[in-house]
Parts: C-alpha cells; structure tokens; sequence
C-alpha cells in the first residue's frame, strides 16, 4: 500500500479534538513520532495529557469533528469513531498508568499474563489455559523488572514501585512497540521513579519500543527523552529537543511568574536542571 | 446564669408543624386499626384456649424420637435440596448478575434483566413449588426448582451491585491490552468481586435449608412433608422431635458456613 512514503510513522495525529461539554481538552492536536523515538509529554495539569493519551489508545474517542489517530498506519479512530479493530491495533500498545491498574487479587505472574490474552482464544484465556512458552516469556519479563521472586504474590501487597514495574513486564509481556505510560511515575518515591524511567528507556534503546510519556516533573523529560511535546490548554505549544526547553520556553508552557513560582502550585519543578543563573536571580 | 438558661430555651414548634403531627399519628392510628380488624386479631383467645396451648406445650416437652431414621433422612434430602437449589441458582446468577450491572451491559439488556430477576425475588419459594409441583409433580426436585428461581433473583442483585461497586481502573488495564470483553470480566472484574459473591453464596445457601424444610409442606420433598403431616394429625411429640433435629443440623451448617465467610473475605 505505502509507495512513497519513506517510514509509517509510529504514532500519527491529526487535528484531534475533544470536548467535554464547554471545556475542550483537545483542540485540533497534530504530531508525529516515529518509530524508536522516545518523548516526554509535558504541560501544566489540566492541559490535556491524560486525555490524548487516553485518545492514542482508542479507550475514548474525539468528538464528531476530530481528525484522525493512526499507530504504524493502523487507524485508530476517525472523527470521533474508534476503529473495530481496536482491539488487535491495542495489543500492540502497552500502556502504563499512573495508578498502575493492576488487578490487585491476581498474582503478579497472572497480571503479566494478561498482556497475552489478546494472543490466546478467549475460551482457553477464560480456562486459565496458557501455552507454556507464554509462562516462561511472563516471568522472563518479571526477571528483567527485578521481581521473579514475587510471581507468586498478590499484586496488592507490592509496593507501588514494584506495581509499577509489573506493568511494565505486562507491556513486554504484549510486545508493546509502543508505550503510552500516563504519568508513571508520580505516585512513585524518586529512587523508584528512576528504575521506572531507566526500564522504559531500556525498552527503547534495546527493543525499539517507540515510548511516548507524560510527566510532571520536567528534569525527567530532560534526563530521559530527547524529544519533548509540550501541551497547555488542549493545544502544542512546543515540540521539539529537549534541551531546547529553556527557562523562558518553561515559564510559558507552565505559567510561571518571573519569580520561579508556578501559577497553580502544581509542579515540583526543577528549572535550574537547564540554566541557573535565570531563576537564582529572583529568589 | 439567667442569660444562659434564656439563651439555650428550646426552640418553638410551630402551629403548622402541631398540627401536621397531631394528623400523621391520627393517620397511623388509622392504619394499625384497619389492619386490626382485616387480620382478625383476638388476643383474648390465647386466653379462651389456654388448655389447647398446654396441651401443645406438653407434647412439644416430651418429643418422640422413636422414628428419628427417618426424620434424619428427611433432614437430610432437605439440606440436599438446599445444595442443588443454591448451586443452579449461582451458577444463573453469574451471568445474570453481570447483564444486570450498569458497567457491564447497556441499558437495553440491565433493564430487561433486572425487571426479570426482581419477578424472580418478589415470587416467594412456596408458590414457585406449588407450580413446579403441578409440573415436575411431589418430590424433592420440584423443591430444588422451586429455590433456584427465587435464589436466582436475589443472588443476580446481590452479584450485580458487587458489580458496579468495583474499582473500574484494573479493568481499564486489561482492556488495554488488546483483551476482548469476556476477558475484561474474567481478568478485571471477577477476581474482584469473587470473594463477596462466595459470601454471598453460603449466606444464601444457609437461609435456603430453612426455606427447604418449608417447601416441603406443600409436597415439595424433605423434612417438610413429615412435619406438616405430624402437625395436621396433631402429633406434637413427633413434630418436637423433627424441630429438634431440624434446628441442631441448621445450627451446625450455619456455624460452619460462617466460619469460611469469615475466613474468605
Ligand atoms: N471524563 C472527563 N469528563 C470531564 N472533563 C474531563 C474528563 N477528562 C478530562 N477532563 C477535562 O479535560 C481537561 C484535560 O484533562 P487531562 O486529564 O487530560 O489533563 P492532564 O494534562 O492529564 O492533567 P494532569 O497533569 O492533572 O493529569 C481538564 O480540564 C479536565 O478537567
Ligand atoms: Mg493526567
């Protein structure tokens, strides 16, 4: 089908948009991201991240005249309507909550299992019947998070960090080549939010796995992705390296008062990753 | 001191407000004489027949277990009918209790169910076996059917609002992952309200082996046939001794019963 087109982007979006009742969270949203790339989706809260992730997966669709959402030339929704074949374009995409959305009565090593379901017939699935290659990849994949010694255990009775980190095994347990991860680390202690950051980024550099993540705090964006996408009020305002998010860029996007505070005291931000001297001056 | 003591008098009560007291206890005093007069009460006949009450009182202290083997038996067939009653009826009401939540079907398939199993709940046991037993005739089974129907409606309620009370996030997990519906409720739903409708289940079960010894009064098998015949021929000593046995199993089963709820959950 494609001739002249050189790569299927990863992830395209075009003129998406999304109201709830007055209030738009999206507002004509357009961007591309190929395959491999690693990107941070930053923006003050409220400027719709969860939102266009949520779209990106197909689990919402955009309003009648939203454009359209395509993963690898696969499209997932089109003016509002999300594909019926949502389901095999989604078990290619692993997407990681804030929440982690664990089951938390199920042990860890079923949790993971269920990144396989879409592959296995629904009336073994609905047995609990498992081909045993697919056991061995689900704790091959606990063992890369560092929790083989909790496949056993209830996911409920694990630390958040350690949920966290099983979402991420359930994702390769699907063979995710992409990512959506909806803030993964905010609910997360920092040495926890770094081995959640490094195993996404290890997923990207080894497996190719193309990541796009939302974050709140903006010197993870600039530490881990090279390309951030910054939203405010449902609109990109900035799309690009991350290096180049200077203060000023940041202060825009965020809203931040000369004097280094944000507007609506939500953000544990860390200006001073980029240049000093800049905030230093006002406090 | 004064000033307190007139600053915490009590409020007024208005005139309107008297009035609309004086009206609604006139109202109830109504109703409770209305009632009165349509039930027949006459307390003064326990009075009139107080020799008849002895008489019962005698038998009922001198029960007759010459023919225990066979109250025991029939004890017995009524915990079975109990069984069989309540696993048809969960197993029914696995899939009805889900199309009757809200957050698993549409509107157009919860509402037609729920109607259905609120029909179910309002009919009470004893009817359903009178109508099984002109269908399937006299005998245990008719009684089997008889409390699945009416379980039925009442565990598909109890099931669906476990339901619709669960945390919708682990079921947004696996939704996105690719998994078709019927995954959805095996992985995101059902371990989650699995350990309520368990306790629903025994606590259904240990109230239907009270039911079952009922349902046999009608001809519907177990414990009830005998007891109905041995108080119709007035045989008190009998029907004491069928109590006996009757409330000695259902005290056991119950504290059993109890005793995994309580574990489980
Ligand atoms: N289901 C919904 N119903 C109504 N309004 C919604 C809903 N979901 C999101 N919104 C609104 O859409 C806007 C964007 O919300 P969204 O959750 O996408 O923001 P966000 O960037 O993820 O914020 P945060 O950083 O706080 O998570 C907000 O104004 C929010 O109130
Ligand atoms: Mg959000």
């Amino acid at each position: 089908m494609k001739t002249a087109e050189s790569i299927t982007p990863a992830i395209e979006i075009h003129h998406i948009s999304k109201s709830f009742g007055k209030r738009q969270a999206l507002q004509r949203v357009s961007l591309r991201i190929s395959p491999g790339e690693m990107v941070a989706l930053i923006g003050p809260s409220g400027s719709g991240k969860s939102t266009l992730l949520r779209h990106i997966a197909g689990l919402v669709g955009g309003d009648r005249d939203s454009g359209t959402i395509r993963l690898f030339g696969k499209e997932v929704q089109r003016r509002g309507a999300v594909s019926r074949r949502i389901r095999t374009i989604r078990s290619e995409v692993g997407f990681i909550f804030q929440q982690f959305n664990l089951v938390g009565r199920l042990s860890l090593l079923t949790n993971v299992m269920t990144g396989t379901l879409s592959r296995v017939g629904t009336l073994r699935s609905l047995l609990g019947i498992f081909p045993r290659e697919e056991k061995s990849r689900a704790m091959a994949a606990l063992q890369c998070v560092g929790l083989a010694e909790y496949a056993a255990q209830r996911a409920s009775t694990l630390s958040g960090g350690q949920q966290q980190r099983a979402a991420i095994a359930r994702a390769m347990q699907q063979r995710a080549r992409i990512i959506l991860a909806d803030e993964p680390i905010a609910s997360l202690d920092p040495e926890s939010a770094r081995i959640v950051m490094e195993l996404l980024q290890c997923m990207n550099r080894d497996e190719g796995v193309t990541v796009l993540v939302s974050l709140h705090q903006v010197q993870f964006a600039l530490q881990y992705c090279p390309r951030s996408i910054a939203m405010k009020e449902g609109r990109v305002v900035f799309d690009g390296p991350s290096r180049e998010l200077s203060p000023a860029a940041l202060r825009q996007i965020y809203g931040l008062k000369n004097d280094g505070l944000d507007l609506d005291g939500t953000l544990p931000l860390n200006v001073r990753v980029c240049t000093p001297p800049a905030v230093a001056a006002g406090a | 001191m004064t000033a307190t003591a007139s600053a915490l008098r009590l409020p007024a009560i208005p005139l309107r407000t008297k009035i609309l007291r004086l009206l609604l206890a006139l109202a109830a005093a109504g109703v409770l004489a209305w009632a009165w007069q349509g039930s027949e009460m006459r307390p003064l006949d326990l009075l009139t027949y107080r020799q008849n009450m002895a008489a019962y009182l005698k038998g009922f202290l001198t029960p007759d277990f010459s023919e225990w083997r066979d109250y025991l038996h029939h004890t017995i067939v009524t915990i079975q009918i109990a069984i069989w009653g309540t696993l048809l009826a969960v197993l029914g009401a696995v899939p009805c209790g889900l199309l009757s939540s809200a957050n698993v079907a549409p509107a157009w398939i919860h509402q037609p169910v729920r109607r259905l199993m609120d029909a179910c709940r309002s009919i009470n046991e004893m009817i359903f076996a009178m109508l099984f037993i002109s269908a399937v005739g006299l005998g245990p089974f008719a009684g089997v059917l008889a409390l699945f129907m009416h379980t039925l409606g009442t565990l598909a309620k109890l099931f669906s609002e476990a339901v619709e009370a669960i945390d919708p996030q682990p079921v947004e997990g696996i939704r996105a992952t690719g998994a078709s519906r019927l995954q959805e409720i095996a992985y995101g739903i059902i371990p989650q309200v699995v350990p309520l409708w368990i306790s629903y289940s025994l606590y259904r079960f240990e109230s239907n082996v009270r039911s079952a010894s009922v349902v046999g009064m009608v001809g519907a098998g177990g414990i009830g046939m005998l007891l109905w015949d041995a108080i119709r021929s007035f045989n008190y000593g009998a029907t004491a001794a069928m109590l006996i046995i009757l409330i000695v199993v259902v005290s056991i089963l119950d504290l059993g019963s109890a005793t995994i709820r309580k574990r489980y959950i």
